[in-house]
């Protein structure tokens, strides 16, 4: 077995957040001037083994997420690579103001790891869930924003950001284990779209673990003689234009599918570029219709939002009658 | 110690301010908050932050306004410690200026952050004290806060930080001019004993005038292994007559005839 299919299957096994403190490991390594700030999150992330084994490269902060991107700031500014972490409604919306002046504004660079985005959480209530993380960020200028849709897709992000002039924020989705999408390496670059399956009449853009789903479905359709193209757009922003525009220019049909709130995200990227390109394709857009459920477990919650295999081969069904 | 000097800076840095204010016009400054801080910057600049050759810029210890709507102060002292230009500094709130209302982040022309936020430079300077410290550099940290400033919860969460990592190379200064945007700090929000509440979240506490250079002086040499807050009690308007604890003087247009008044009053000091 080679040694990238064994690393797809270790972070298939254990999930996102876990491979999130396993990456981590593996960077600092390679950066002594590498810190991380948690909200009292360290065991969700991941970290524990990274806060006993690298104790000068690891700041508690406390349940603070304003005061954690502050910090981080402060930090970066002087000369330090920096990454922040907590669960993705305390990650993005508590302190966005700071995220919007410090990284934006200022330009300051740290990477922000968004635990548990999406519907993942669902038992826990809408608190705990998060569908407007994207739709939030989005409207901030000079932050990168990626969703991978796998432990391997995190990897390539979390390495990324280096070399990137921004801050970016990493969401993480999905639970444990996490179904694999890719089987062998790929090219990454932020910005990138990455086909996943080739296909004809409809595309589908997708980004993050909801991909699983997707791929799923796409089992599904097969039953059917019905072939879409799936695109992986980790990258939401920044987003290659022209390659959104040549999927749409080349399909009858496309659909959007995330784990955010249809207003905002993916969905809304992907309409902007179809608008500003004159692309005349229809867009369904699959995700959550700008409502808050009563809450359930993660599969409920994506039969519910309807961004399920089921119901998303069944949308395909019908839209190709 | 030179307080004579300090004095003569002080009273310079409030004509500078009265003439970007006059010179901003319809645009209108907040002149109140910022003639308050003077003697705090001042007194700092003139004897306890140095600025080192460019090339070794990064040992230079660092000062945040992080009540940003001062800002006048500390485009004044950087004019007069040469860090600005005059042209740059009576571009103040003109257009494609560098010196907008509220300070934007110019390393080299001495503004370490973009403020103007409240509640966001305290954490600011915790990590670059954290850094600092990594770092072995024995440079300190100054973050400028307001009273009103205090009425935001993200200052509280800073100052709940700082104490738990020792950062004694960190020094907050309240400026305590009892008043905020819309009238005094008891009708908006009473915060009542700052130096207590400081004081049990473990910070080294001195209070002082904020007016008094020998007090300010005093407060800042005195060496802590905590973190220090100097609650700094002054006059929100200070210097200007018709300005002092007046706080229609918040932000407001300086017409010709009140800073002629103005400069006459502060020339016959």
């Amino acid at each position: 077995m080679s040694k990238i299919i064994k690393k797809i299957n270790f972070y298939s096994g254990i999930g996102m957040r876990a491979s999130f403190g396993m990456i981590m490991l593996d960077l600092v390594k390679k950066n002594k001037n590498l810190i991380v700030l948690t909200s009292d999150v360290s065991t969700s992330a991941g970290l524990d083994r990274f806060k006993s084994q690298h104790k000068n490269n690891y700041l508690e902060i406390g349940i603070s997420e304003q005061n954690m991107i502050g910090v981080a700031a402060g930090l970066s500014n002087d000369g330090f690579q920096v990454f922040t972490s907590s669960f993705s409604p305390f990650q993005t919306l508590r302190c966005l103001e700071q995220i919007k002046v410090n990284l934006g504004y200022m330009k300051i660079k740290i990477c922000m790891v968004g635990l548990a985005s999406g519907l993942v959480l669902g038992n826990l209530g809408y608190t705990h869930c998060s569908i407007e993380d994207i739709g939030a960020l989005r409207s901030i200028p000079n932050l990168n924003i990626l969703s991978p849709c796998d432990g391997l897709e995190l990897e390539k992000c979390m390495y990324s950001f280096k070399s990137s002039n921004n801050s970016t924020y990493i969401r993480l989705t999905g639970g444990s284990p996490l179904k694999k999408i890719y089987t062998k390496n790929y090219k990454f670059k932020i910005g990138e779209p990455v086909k996943v399956k080739d296909g004809k009449k409809v595309v589908i853009f997708s980004s993050g673990a909801i991909i699983s789903e997707v791929m799923s479905a796409v089992e599904l359709l097969k039953l059917k003689n019905i072939s879409p193209t799936v695109i992986n757009v980790h990258s939401i922003k920044p987003i290659n234009k022209k390659k959104i525009s040549y999927f749409l220019k080349k399909n009858k049909f496309a659909l959007t599918i995330e784990e955010h709130n249809i207003i905002g995200g993916l969905g809304s990227a992907i309409s902007e570029i179809a608008a500003e390109t004159g692309v005349s394709t229809k867009i369904f857009k699959l995700g959550v219709h700008d409502r808050y459920t009563k809450s359930g477990d993660y599969q409920y919650l994506k039969k519910i939002h309807g961004i399920d295999a089921k119901s998303i081969s069944n949308k395909i069904n019908s839209i190709l009658k | 110690m030179d307080i004579n000097h300090i004095k003569i800076l002080s009273k310079n840095v409030r004509k500078n301010i009265l003439k970007a204010s006059l010179e901003a016009g319809s645009a209108s400054a907040h002149i109140g908050g910022a003639l308050s801080s003077v003697e705090i910057l001042s007194t700092l600049y003139s004897e306890f932050i140095s600025f080192p050759e460019k090339k070794n810029w990064h040992d230079r210890d660092r000062f945040i306004l992080s009540k940003g709507h001062a800002c006048l102060v500390l485009y004044s002292i950087l004019l007069e410690k040469k860090l600005i230009t005059k042209k740059e500094f009576l571009s103040f709130e003109k257009n494609n200026s560098i010196l907008p209302g509220h300070p934007v982040m110019n390393k080299f022309k001495g503004i370490e952050f973009s403020n103007g936020s409240l509640g966001l430079g305290l954490s600011l300077g915790i990590g670059t004290a954290v850094a600092l410290k990594k770092k072995q550099k024995s440079n300190k940290v100054y973050v400028l806060i307001g009273d009103g400033e205090c009425n935001e919860g993200s200052v509280w969460e800073a100052a709940l930080l700082a104490p738990n990592l020792q950062l004694n190379n960190l020094t907050c200064i309240i400026d305590k001019n009892n008043f905020q945007q819309t009238g005094s700090n008891k009708e908006i929000l009473d915060i009542n004993d700052l130096a207590s509440k400081w004081k049990s979240f473990n910070w080294h506490v001195e209070e002082v005038s904020g007016h008094e250079i020998n007090e300010l002086i005093e407060a800042f040499k005195v060496v802590t292994d905590k973190p220090k807050l100097i609650v700094a009690k002054t006059i929100k308007g200070k210097g200007l007559v018709f300005a002092e604890n007046n706080n229609e003087w918040h932000h407001k247009i300086l017409t010709k005839k009140l800073y002629d008044e103005a400069i006459k009053n502060l020339n016959n000091e």
